[in-house]
């Protein structure tokens, strides 16, 4: 057995999903925030009315805030590659390396111009050209997000590579197949609608608060009523990319797909659980209900999976011990390959030390042979492949519940801000004064998906979390665990401080 | 001549711009403070004394490099066992 410290690979995990979900506060707000923005404005400069002018530049205060307290906290997340994730950040420099820097970049000139315009340029330039820098910054912040997609999809779906046994490197053979790897593509359009939604919610949650207190009401009627319309279409598009999404999983992970429905026994017609609580007794393998009490849809899981009603869809134990009568192969040979591909590895190396290049070209061969098990090779036993089951399912259920909520929600805003009659309805206010928390919920949980749903692979079937750790003392990553979240809570109230002024002090006209 | 005066003058206009820009914030100030602090503790203070580069700080090239990866990710292998 593989001697790993488990322990700090579990704290590298936890600081890295720490640094990751207090970044994700502040990304789907810029995302989504940005595009509200474009909008207001585009009406101001379209009607000449004043007071859409007013409500742009007080949510473009509030988009503000929360870029400059949110920029810069995902570099701490590659601060962790170097530090906490040497081996993994070593073999997929190569691939990451052109995507990040295209980020960075895009990042530094697209935003930073056209967002000093932005702010500084109200009474400098013309109303055409702003409006113009405010679109820029909408659509710069959107597509910086694509390339830290296409690093985060090539984790889930590793394409467009080699992997390179003189440098322990996967090397990027093809860089359109990196950038256009379906998965990449899924949780780009997926993500970006997801924070197109959030913001709508956000600005939806403290317009209500506005109507609650009867302070600048029309401002609040004003931006309800654009929000409720981009949250709307935005929804649906989060449901239609949530599908591509989950259709994607299907083919490339399905271990995940299993274990967000809580599937263990693989079935053809295979039925949705729309609600359900887990078993916790349940093990892979054994005849126990998974589910103590659960709701489905019938038909709904194989047609998600596979587009096709009467499909299989296979559960964890096929995934784990083989189905032959579906020809899904099991883990346990998967893990035999995988050990030949890491002692071709070995003996490469090796060959290397002794300048025997026969014994080199040999070895070679056999890796190359296996290569495509290599990460199955450090597993110790089959059930090691599953993920954490519990949480990505209620993760999931949670996520979907709230993406079918949301939709009717802004209906419901959207019909009453024709009518004018929101300020009547007393019941509906409240219940959008949370939505903004609940748009937050829904977004984490789609994260947590994402990344528990992979484990236990640092890069899907080609190398394990477990080895993708440097050898570092326990105590090193602790610490830094604390600091980040004192840091990060720091951040965090400051922003919430500064916003909750902003929102008392609301639009500038109405002063 | 005239090119170069059109240049000069774009980036005198870009600069005053910026600087006029930056002296005119109010809660601007107040956000930017907010940034140089973060970026001073994150690249200073975090980056520097609680995560340098395990593999820069160790190995010099990037055969080295390399070669030490590939002895991690080759531990468990048959032959290294039997050593």
């Amino acid at each position: 057995m593989l001697e790993i410290d488990l322990n700090m690979v579990n704290w590298a995990r936890a600081q890295f999903a720490l640094t990751a979900m207090y970044h994700w506060i502040f990304v789907p707000l810029t995302l989504g925030l940005s595009f509200l923005c474009a909008f207001f404005e585009s009406i101001y400069v379209r009607t000449g009315d004043k007071e859409w002018r007013a409500i742009t530049k007080f949510w473009m205060t509030l988009f503000g805030i929360n870029f400059a307290i949110g920029v810069a906290t995902g570099i701490i997340l590659e601060f962790e590659f170097g530090t906490n994730w040497s081996n993994y950040s070593w073999m997929v420099g190569d691939i990451f390396g052109a995507p990040l820097a295209i980020e960075g970049l895009f990042a530094f000139f697209l935003e930073a111009t056209f967002f000093a315009v932005m702010f500084f340029g109200w009474n400098r330039v013309s109303k055409r050209f702003h409006l113009f820098s405010t679109w820029m910054v909408a659509l710069g912040s959107n597509l910086s997000a694509i390339w830290i997609l296409v690093a985060n999809g090539w984790m889930q779906n590793p394409v467009g590579m080699a992997f390179n046994p003189e440098t322990a490197r996967f090397e990027m053979q093809s860089f359109f197949e990196v950038v256009f790897n379906p998965v990449a593509v899924s949780k780009f359009v997926h993500a970006s609608s997801s924070g197109f939604l959030f913001a709508s919610l956000f600005v939806l949650s403290i317009s209500c608060w506005y109507l609650i207190k009867e302070r600048h009401i029309q401002m609040a009627k004003k931006s309800i009523l654009v929000a409720s319309v981009f949250g709307f279409l935005s929804s649906g598009y989060v449901a239609l990319t949530g599908d591509t999404s989950a259709y994607e999983v299907a083919q490339k992970q399905p271990m995940k797909l299993a274990a967000i429905e809580g599937l263990y026994k693989g079935k053809t017609e295979a039925p949705i659980v729309a609600a359900g609580i887990l078993n916790t007794n349940k093990q892979p393998g054994d005849n126990q209900d998974p589910f103590l009490i659960k709701v489905e849809i019938p038909y709904l899981l194989s047609l998600l999976a596979n587009h096709s009603l009467d499909s299989f869809v296979p559960g964890i134990d096929d995934l784990v011990y083989g189905n032959e009568k579906e020809g899904i192969e099991g883990v346990a040979p998967k893990i035999t390959k995988g050990k030949k591909a890491i002692d071709a590895l070995a003996l490469f190396k090796q060959a290397r030390k002794e300048n025997n290049d026969k014994k080199a070209a040999l070895a070679l061969v056999k890796f190359k042979e296996n290569q495509k098990y290599l990460g199955y090779g450090y597993l110790d036993k089959p059930e090691e492949a599953i993920p954490p089951v519990a949480l990505p399912y209620y993760a999931f259920h949670i996520m979907v519940a709230l993406g079918t909520f949301f939709p009717l929600l802004f209906a419901v805003f959207l019909f009453y801000s024709l009518k004018d009659s929101l300020i009547q309805k007393r019941w509906l206010l409240p219940m959008g004064l949370i939505s903004g928390f609940l748009g937050f919920i829904a977004s984490q949980s789609g994260w947590i998906v994402a990344e528990v749903g992979r484990q236990p692979w640092a890069i899907y079937g080609l190398l394990p979390v477990k080895i993708a750790t440097t050898n570092l003392a326990v105590e090193n990553v602790q610490i830094t665990f604390f600091m980040f979240l004192g840091l990060f809570t720091i951040l965090l109230a400051a922003e919430i401080k500064i916003m909750l002024k902003q929102i008392s002090i609301g639009p500038e006209e109405d002063h | 001549m005239k090119k170069q005066n059109i240049v000069l003058k774009f980036l005198k206009n870009s600069y005053a711009f910026y600087r006029n820009g930056f002296a005119e914030m109010l809660l601007g100030k107040k956000l930017w403070k907010i940034i140089l602090i973060k970026l001073f503790v994150m690249f200073v203070i975090l980056k520097f004394f609680f995560f340098p580069n395990y593999l820069n700080t160790k190995f010099k090239t990037d055969k080295a490099k390399g070669n030490y990866v590939l002895e991690q990710i080759t531990k468990n292998a048959s032959i290294n066992k039997l050593k």
